[in-house]
């Protein structure tokens, strides 16, 4: 891992940051207590994180057995997984809170994913989100919900370098615009 | 930009993600089929606008979405410290001294609230 960033630094100067779209995702929202919480992590496969603003995962995102499990609040969790599975993810977790007071609403299509890699992604980020995103303040694995000029974001650093944002669906153009904007500025 | 520290999330975090919910520790009155016109009015519309020291609700709204409580000077726009909603509002007293002269009263009428309470 030393090495690889070793290497990434050198071509740190040549490397423009890039920004692509996420594929489709089934996301949902699951608020509940700690045993609803407890069994949804469960039902969904992968336990929820228990800091606020962390983000857990499991296998590869958008593929078969993928999963993402980001806490936007001390009782709000966002939920991603491949679009295939998603149905079925929604009726597990259903099932396991049956008897327990929760809310799980499907918001796949209320969201967009982007993923911006490159060494100056933060900077990009910057432009248009006041947080401190030093690896020290936002470390990896750190996600929240945030804003960007006037879209709000979800950001979540999967590595040092690599940032996913979801965004709703009609804020999408604007963000991607204005990424595009600093993106130039930045080169 | 103002930092404002969230209670909930435990950072610092920019001013824009926050938005005010007015005055804090407003009790609502018990049983409101006795409570007189006038009282139910004050309680929905009659709050301080003191010059200085103020503990108001805000909402963490682009961000863990939670309301809090701050203590917050109305003249610097300095914010004395925040706590999670529900928590008891820290001793007025103890930060009395730091905040701009004036407050005075302003700290009185706290006191008030927090013993009506």
């Amino acid at each position: 891992m030393a090495e690889d960033r070793a290497t990434m630094d050198e071509t740190a100067a040549s490397e423009p940051p890039y920004l692509r779209s996420a594929p489709p995702l089934a996301r949902f929202v699951f608020r509940g207590d700690a045993m609803g919480e407890a069994k949804a992590g469960e039902a969904f496969g992968l336990g929820f994180p228990e800091a606020i603003n962390r983000a857990a995962s499991k296998g590869e995102r958008g593929k078969p057995g993928g999963r993402v499990a980001l806490r936007l609040g001390p009782d709000e969790l966002l939920l991603i997984a491949p679009v295939s599975e998603g149905q079925a993810v929604f009726a597990a977790i259903g099932t396991a809170c049956t008897d327990i007071p929760h809310a799980l609403v499907d918001i796949s299509d209320r969201h967009l994913g982007f993923v911006l890699e490159g060494p100056d992604g933060a900077d990009v980020l910057n432009a248009g989100c006041p947080l401190d995103l030093s690896l020290p303040a936002f470390p990896v694995g750190m996600a929240t919900r945030t804003l960007f000029h006037k879209a709000e974001i979800v950001l979540w650093r999967m590595e040092p370098r690599l940032f996913r944002i979801e965004v709703g669906r009609s804020f999408a153009p604007y963000l991607e615009a204005s990424l595009r904007i600093a993106m130039n500025e930045a080169r | 930009m103002l930092l404002i520290h969230c209670p909930y999330c435990n950072m610092k975090r920019p001013e824009t993600e926050f938005r005010n919910a007015g005055a804090a520790h407003i009790a609502r009155p018990l049983d409101p089929a006795t409570t007189s016109d006038a009282e139910w009015a004050a309680f929905l519309y009659l709050r301080d606008n003191p010059k200085g020291i103020i503990a108001e609700r805000w909402r963490h709204a682009h961000g863990c979405g939670r309301f809090f409580n701050a203590i917050r000077n109305t003249v610097s726009d300095d914010f004395v410290t925040t706590y999670k909603a529900g928590e008891a509002p820290p001793e007025t007293e103890a930060f009395a001294s730091e905040v701009a002269p004036g407050s005075r009263e302003a700290n009185a009428t706290g006191k008030q609230a927090e013993t009506a309470l």
